[in-house]
C-alpha cells in the first residue's frame, strides 16, 4: 500500500468516484452505507443520494473501481460505476430554469409591491418614484428570466417559423419598452408588473417540465455499460494482457474468467462453460457452450474460465449491430409534435393577428399611435399562454408523481401523451409476460428434499440454484445444515448432511433443459424450473382490452413455449420473431394507422420499443432496453402497464379541460381588452387567476393511479 | 415620504437577501436529494454512542 503512515491525513489527495447502488430503497441502507463504508481503509466518506440511487465516495486513490464495488458488496449492496456527469447537460438545464424562477419570483414581488401602491392611488412624484423603482427592479429580471424564451423564439424566427415563445417574446419586450417610455415621460401606466409575472407563470411551467424529465432519468440510470470494458487478451508466448473494448480486433485470442463479461463476439476456442445471454435476450436460462459456439459481447461467462477467438469487434458487434437499428427506429418518434406545440401553431398566429387588428383598428378610429399600441399590448398580455403554459405540464408532473408511486417510471410529458394514443399492445413473452427468473415445480418434494435443496442451492450463484433458493424460501422452507458444500463447474453442486453424501446435479437425460437433479444419499428426485406467468398478467390485459386495446405476443422464444403462454392468456402469438422482424410488425401496425404498444426487455426488443409509438419496459430488462421505452415499471407485477395507459388517458383529459379552460378565458378577455377596458390591475388577476384554476385542476390527477390495483379499470 | 427613503431599501433588501439564499441552497446541492432528506431524519445519530 502508499505510506498514508508518513501523511498527515489532509495530504493525501482524495479522489471522487460515483456509484449506481439500485439497492437503496429505505433510510437504513443510507446509514449503512454512511456509515459502514468510511470503515474501510482508504475510504474518507461515502455521501448517499437517495432520489437517485447513487453514492459518491471520496477514497484515496490507491482504491480502484473494483476494491470500491466489493466494499459496497461486502455489506450488502450492488453497485456499478457512474461515469463522470453523463446527464451534465440536462441537470444544467433545470438549474438554469430553476435560477431564472428564482428571479423572477423576486422581481414580481417587488414590482407588485410597488405597482399596488400605485393602484391605490399614489399620485405624482410618489407615483414618478415607484414607476422608477420598478423599472430598475425589471429590467435585470427581465433580461435574465427571459432569456430561455428569448432563445427559443430567436431560434424558431431563426428558421422562420413561430412557436410559442414569439408571441410571449415580443409581448413580454413590447410592454417593457412601453413602460420604460411611459416612466421617462411621466405617463399614466406602466406595464412591468404584467411583463415580470407572465414571465414568472411561464417558468414555473418550464421548471416543472424540467424536473420531471430529470427525476426519471435519474430513476433509470442506466447506461449501456455492461458489455466488457476491456479484455485479457492471450499473446502468443502465452502472457496476457488487458485491452480496451474498442482497440480488439477480430483474430485475437481472449480469455474469459468465470463472471467475466465478454467485450466483443467471438467463438470458443478452448473449455466449456455455461452462459448468461440475459443482456442480449432477456432470457435468463444459461446456456451451455464448448468449443466450436459463437457467443456475443454481453454474454457473461458463468462457470469456468473459456478461451475465445474474437470474430467481431467493436462497432461490428450483434450489440452495436442492435443499438444501431434502435438509434434509426427512434428517429420517427422524435417528429412527434408535443400537444402544447400543436396548440401553440394555431395560437401564436392568431394572438400576433389579433393584436396587430386592435392596434390596426383603433389607429383608423383615430386613437393615435400610444393609445392604440396600449391596447395592442394589453392583448398580447391578456392572451399570454399562461394557462396554455401550465395547462399541459402541471397535469403531466401530477399524473407522473401518481404513476411513480404505483411503480411505473415515465420518462417524460411526450411519453404520457404518445401512451394516451395507443390503440394496440404487444408483448414479449419471457421476462414481460412471464417474470424472467426460472422458479421450481416443489410440489413433489417432501419437507426433507426441500430442505436439503435449500441447503444445497444457497450455497451457489448460478441462476437456477438462485431460482431453487428463492422459490424454496417463498414456500418457507427451513435449510439443512449441509456441510462441506463444493461446486463444480458444468456438473453441479455437492455436500454432505448428517453423514450422507447429497448432491444438486444436471439431469440424466439432456432433454429436460431446465431442470435439476437432487440426489440424497441413493435417492434421486428430478426438480423441472418453470419461468412463471406474472400473476396479474390476466387481470392486466383484462384492463387494456376494457379499454379498448387488443394485446398480442411478439416473442424471440421458441414456437412451443409461445404458443402456451397465448393459450393461457387467450391471445394471438407470433414466435421465434427476429429484432428486424419485431420491428417489421410494428411497421406494419403504423403504416395501418394503428398506434402500437410495445412492451418487453430483452436488447432483441430494442429496435421494437424505439419504433413504437410507446414503449414500456420491465425494471428487468437490459439497459438498453429501459433506455429505448418510454416507461420502466418496477416489481412483480403487470398491472402498471394496464395503470400507465388509464392515467395517460385521465391526463389528456385534463390537459383538455385546461385547454378549454385556457380558450374560454380567452374568449371572454380578449373582447374586453381589445375594446380598451382592461386596466393593469385586473389583467394581472385574471392572469393569476387562470394560472391557479389550472394548477387546481391539474392535482385531481394526483389520486388518478388510485390506492389499490382495483383502479385499473376504472 | 421619508419613511419610503427607509422601508423600500428594507424591503428590496430583504427580498435580495432571501433570493441570495435561494440561490446559495441550490448551489449546497439542497435539492439534489430530496427524497433522501426526507429519510434521513429517520436515522438515528445516537447509534454509535450506544455501541
Amino acid at each position: 500500500m502508499n505510506a498514508p503512515a508518513l501523511l498527515a491525513p489532509g495530504d493525501t489527495a482524495l479522489v471522487g468516484t460515483r456509484f449506481t447502488v439500485p439497492g437503496i430503497k429505505c433510510a437504513g441502507c443510507i446509514g449503512k452505507i454512511e456509515r459502514e463504508l468510511p470503515k474501510v481503509e482508504g475510504i474518507e466518506a461515502a455521501r448517499v443520494n437517495f432520489s437517485a440511487k447513487r453514492v459518491a465516495i471520496q477514497h484515496d486513490p490507491a482504491l480502484d473501481e473494483d476494491d470500491l464495488t466489493q466494499a459496497l458488496l461486502s455489506i450488502g449492496f450492488e453497485a456499478q460505476r457512474v461515469e463522470d456527469n453523463p446527464m451534465g447537460t440536462e441537470a444544467g438545464e433545470r438549474r438554469k430554469l430553476t435560477r431564472a424562477l428564482g428571479v423572477a419570483g423576486f422581481g414580481m414581488m417587488n414590482v407588485m409591491l410597488l405597482s399596488v401602491s400605485v393602484w391605490a392611488g399614489a399620485e405624482g412624484s410618489t407615483k414618478e418614484l415607484f414607476h422608477w423603482l420598478s423599472a430598475l427592479i425589471a429590467m435585470p429580471v427581465i433580461a435574465y428570466s427571459g432569456r430561455p424564451f428569448f432563445e427559443s423564439a430567436w431560434m424558431a424566427l431563426k428558421y422562420r417559423r413561430t412557436n410559442m415563445d414569439v408571441p410571449i417574446s415580443i409581448g413580454v419586450i413590447l410592454a417593457t419598452a412601453l413602460s420604460l417610455y411611459e416612466t421617462i415621460t411621466g405617463g399614466e401606466h406602466a406595464y412591468f408588473e404584467s411583463a415580470v409575472m407572465l414571465l414568472f407563470f411561464l417558468l414555473a411551467g418550464r421548471a416543472l417540465d424540467a424536473v420531471m424529465r430529470d427525476r426519471t432519468r435519474d430513476g433509470i440510470g442506466a447506461l449501456l455499460g455492461r458489455m466488457g470494458k476491456s479484455a485479457s487478451v492471450v499473446s502468443e508466448d502465452g502472457s496476457t494482457r488487458r485491452v480496451d473494448a474498442q482497440d480488439l480486433e477480430p483474430g485475437m485470442l481472449v480469455l474469459v474468467a468465470a463472471g467475466e463479461a465478454l467485450a466483443a463476439d467471438g467463438e470458443v476456442e478452448d473449455g466449456a462453460s455455461s452462459i448468461d445471454n440475459s443482456m442480449l435476450t432477456g432470457e435468463s436460462q444459461p446456456e451451455a457452450v464448448k468449443a466450436g459456439d459463437a457467443i456475443h459481447a454481453g454474454a457473461i461467462n458463468l462457470a469456468s474460465p473459456i478461451s475465445v477467438r474474437l470474430t467481431r469487434t467493436a462497432e461490428d458487434t450483434a450489440i452495436a449491430e442492435i443499438a444501431r437499428l434502435m438509434d434509426e427506429a427512434g428517429q420517427s418518434r422524435s417528429s412527434y409534435v408535443r400537444i402544447a406545440d400543436r396548440a401553440s401553431r394555431a395560437y401564436a398566429p392568431a394572438v400576433h393577428t389579433l393584436a396587430a387588428l386592435a392596434f390596426v383598428g383603433w389607429m383608423i378610429a383615430g386613437a393615435g399611435v400610444h393609445q392604440s399600441l396600449v391596447i395592442a399590448i394589453a392583448v398580447l398580455i391578456i392572451t399570454c399562454p399562461c394557462a396554455m403554459g401550465l395547462a399541459v405540464p402541471t397535469a403531466q408532473v401530477v399524473a407522473s408523481g401518481a404513476l411513480l408511486k404505483r411503480g411505473l417510471l415515465v420518462k417524460d410529458g411526450s411519453a404520457l401523451e404518445r401512451l394516451a394514443e395507443v390503440d394496440v399492445a404487444l408483448f414479449d413473452r419471457t421476462g414481460t409476460l412471464t417474470i424472467g427468473e426460472p422458479r421450481p415445480v416443489i410440489e413433489g418434494l417432501d419437507d426433507e428434499a426441500r430442505s436439503v435443496a435449500l441447503g444445497l442451492a444457497q450455497a451457489s450463484r448460478h441462476p437456477l440454484s438462485r431460482g431453487l433458493a428463492a422459490g424454496l424460501r417463498e414456500a418457507g422452507v427451513e435449510p439443512a445444515a449441509v456441510e462441506n458444500v463444493r461446486e463444480e463447474a458444468g456438473h453441479g453442486l455437492k455436500g454432505e448432511w448428517q453423514g450422507v453424501e447429497v448432491a444438486l446435479e444436471r439431469p440424466p437425460s439432456g432433454a429436460l433443459d431446465l431442470a435439476t437433479q437432487l440426489r440424497i444419499g441413493g435417492r434421486a428426485k428430478t426438480i423441472v424450473f418453470q419461468d412463471q406467468m406474472r400473476e396479474d398478467a390476466a387481470d392486466a390485459l383484462d384492463g387494456l382490452s376494457a379499454q379498448g386495446i387488443a394485446s398480442s405476443i411478439l416473442s424471440g422464444d421458441r414456437e412451443e413455449s409461445v404458443q402456451q403462454a397465448a393459450a393461457r392468456l387467450g391471445l394471438p402469438a407470433k414466435a421465434e420473431a427476429s429484432p428486424a422482424e419485431k420491428l417489421e410488425t410494428l411497421e406494419a401496425f403504423k403504416a395501418k394507422g394503428k398506434f402500437p404498444l410495445m412492451v418487453g426487455d430483452g436488447l432483441n426488443d430494442g429496435p421494437a420499443l424505439a419504433a413504437a409509438h410507446a414503449s414500456i419496459a420491465p425494471g428487468s430488462a437490459s439497459d438498453a432496453s429501459q433506455q429505448a421505452a418510454d416507461a420502466v415499471f418496477i416489481g412483480r407485477g403487470l398491472t402498471p402497464v394496464a395503470l400507465a395507459i388509464d392515467v395517460a388517458r385521465k391526463t389528456m383529459a385534463v390537459v383538455r379541460q385546461n385547454f378549454a379552460f385556457a380558450i374560454g378565458y380567452n374568449v371572454l378577455a380578449v373582447p374586453l381588452a381589445l375594446f380598451g377596458y382592461v386596466t393593469p390591475l385586473i389583467a394581472a388577476i385574471a392572469m393569476s387567476l387562470s394560472s391557479l384554476v389550472v394548477v387546481a385542476n391539474s392535482l385531481r390527477l394526483a389520486g388518478a393511479a388510485g390506492k389499490d390495483t382495483q383502479g385499473v379499470n376504472g | 415620504m421619508t419613511g419610503l427613503a427607509f422601508l423600500i431599501p428594507i424591503a428590496l433588501g430583504m427580498g435580495l437577501l432571501g433570493l441570495l439564499a435561494f440561490f446559495w441552497s441550490m448551489k449546497s446541492g439542497q435539492y439534489e436529494d430530496m427524497d433522501g432528506a426526507a429519510n434521513r431524519i429517520l436515522l438515528d445519530d445516537e447509534d454509535e454512542v450506544e455501541w
